[in-house]
């Protein structure tokens, strides 16, 4: 297989099968919480696309070059501390370079430093045993599966705002159903791209 | 020592990331206007974009910036007004304001003109022939206005939605969302309002609605002051010329005037 091949299948199994949040759970704060409007969905994804990247690219040579082979146990304690970094870091230059997309963005961004999709991709790309480049794109597919999985549902949940649910269901018990249901049809996905 | 090289791995990543953030801050950091600040935090942060900016954030933004009127925070009303044109140096002239349903009908007062079960939202019924309720002017009572208001301000009672005046804020969201466009926002101490938007005729007006106005013109010939007129078979009030003696109220035969 080249790389072209396997970047592609590392890509498509990052966004269908192997879907941070409806295949792996991961990320269902903002998936419930921000997905109300497709709008303010759209955003979110962005901004976790764009951290997962980043912190990715920072989070690999870290782990390869200074904690492997004899202090792989810190993982977990150093990736926190440096995705939080790097979101403040993305922050703060956002703000002074590109504003539009800043005020975009706005109070999402700050939210995503306790987002555990973010950490969960740059831990993934680690046991997955993926390269540089393949784990740069596995972060990018995991971000672009994310923002389909938000904009599915919130397409979805503006939908059940106009349904008539029995009291008893509405507000979160539907909206679990629903996200289980959607879910479900990820299921579909499994095998493809391996 | 084993315990050391660990420790010292996890202090010098958080130290550079520590050392890289305030130096980024130090030096990518945009100068925010003193003022701003100010303002931002006299205003009551409830972001509820009733002022027509984005936020508390931008509004304030956009009064720095001299684009906006200082009287335009509704939650904050004339005390947030006030501390803004302190800080921005110009003077401001305010009044509370108050949202005022023109209707006293809703489903016990009004005749029923078919069976709705559809959608249980005001602006759904009202694209099937103006609600399920006789008056097309009236509240058709699904409470589009009571999901609208962030403050609870406005409650539902016997199908109708009543304002509380203690914690209606005058934002106006309610305003917005009813589809009869009942809702205004009035100064907050206002003597004398009318109940009734119903333009039809008294004889159509009275077989639907127990409680509207027939436009019979008693509370105009009660009225000492010359305040109320008569116009598209409603009584209209003149606020400024108000004495808030209470004649109509009395004269008002069907309960319209409160």
């Amino acid at each position: 297989m080249n790389s072209n091949t396997a970047i592609a299948s590392v890509l498509l199994a990052a966004i269908l099968t192997n879907n941070m949040v409806l295949s792996k759970f991961l990320g269902i704060c903002p998936f419930l919480g921000v997905s109300k409007k497709t709008g303010t969905a759209f955003s979110m994804s962005v901004a976790v696309t764009l951290v997962m990247v980043v912190s990715t690219a920072v989070t690999w040579p870290i782990y390869h070059f200074i904690l492997a082979p004899d202090y792989t146990y810190l993982e977990t304690i150093v990736f926190i501390l440096v995705i939080a970094a790097i979101v403040q870091l993305i922050e703060i230059v956002l703000k002074r370079y590109i504003k539009p997309v800043y005020n975009a963005l706005g109070i999402y961004l700050p939210l995503i430093t306790t987002n555990c999709a973010v950490l969960g991709i740059t831990m993934l790309n680690i046991t997955n045993g993926l390269g540089f480049v393949q784990s740069l794109f596995n972060a990018l597919g995991a971000g672009l599966g994310f923002m389909l999985a938000m904009l599915l549902f919130s397409g979805v949940r503006e939908r059940l705002e106009m349904a008539d649910i029995p009291e008893f269901l509405k507000g979160l018990p539907i909206t679990l159903i629903a996200a289980s249901l959607v879910s479900l049809s990820f299921l579909g996905f499994a095998g493809i791209g391996g | 020592m084993e315990i050391l090289i660990p420790v010292i791995i996890v202090a010098v990543i958080g130290l550079i990331a520590g050392v890289g953030l305030s130096l980024a801050s130090k030096f990518m950091a945009v100068p925010i206007d003193e003022k701003q600040e100010k303002i931002r935090a006299a205003l009551p942060g409830a972001n509820c974009g009733a002022c027509g900016y984005s936020g508390c954030d931008g509004y304030a933004a956009a009064l720095v910036a001299g684009e906006a009127a200082p009287d335009k925070c509704a939650p904050g009303g004339a005390d947030a007004a006030a501390a803004i044109a302190e800080i921005l140096g110009v003077e401001v002239k305010s009044e509370a304001k108050i949202a005022f349903i023109a209707c006293k009908g809703g489903c016990e007062n009004t005749i029923t003109k078919y069976a709705y079960s559809g959608i249980q939202s005001c602006g759904a019924a009202n694209g099937l022939s103006g609600g399920p309720l006789a008056c097309e002017y009236g509240c058709i009572g699904f409470g589009d206005c009571f999901k609208a208001c962030q403050f609870g301000a406005i409650k539902m009672e016997n199908g109708r939605p009543v304002i509380c005046p203690d914690t209606c804020t005058g934002c106006g969201k309610c305003t917005l969302v009813c589809p009869k466009s009942l809702i205004s926002l009035v100064p907050k101490d206002y003597k004398t309002a009318v109940a009734c938007s119903n333009k039809k005729k008294g004889a159509t007006v009275v077989k639907n609605c127990k409680v509207s106005c027939i436009a019979c013109g008693m509370c105009a010939k009660a009225c000492e002051s010359g305040a109320i007129k008569l116009e598209n078979n409603l009584a209209v009030i003149d606020r400024s010329l108000c004495t808030g003696c209470g004649k109509c109220r009395e004269a008002c035969k069907r309960g319209v005037i409160i």
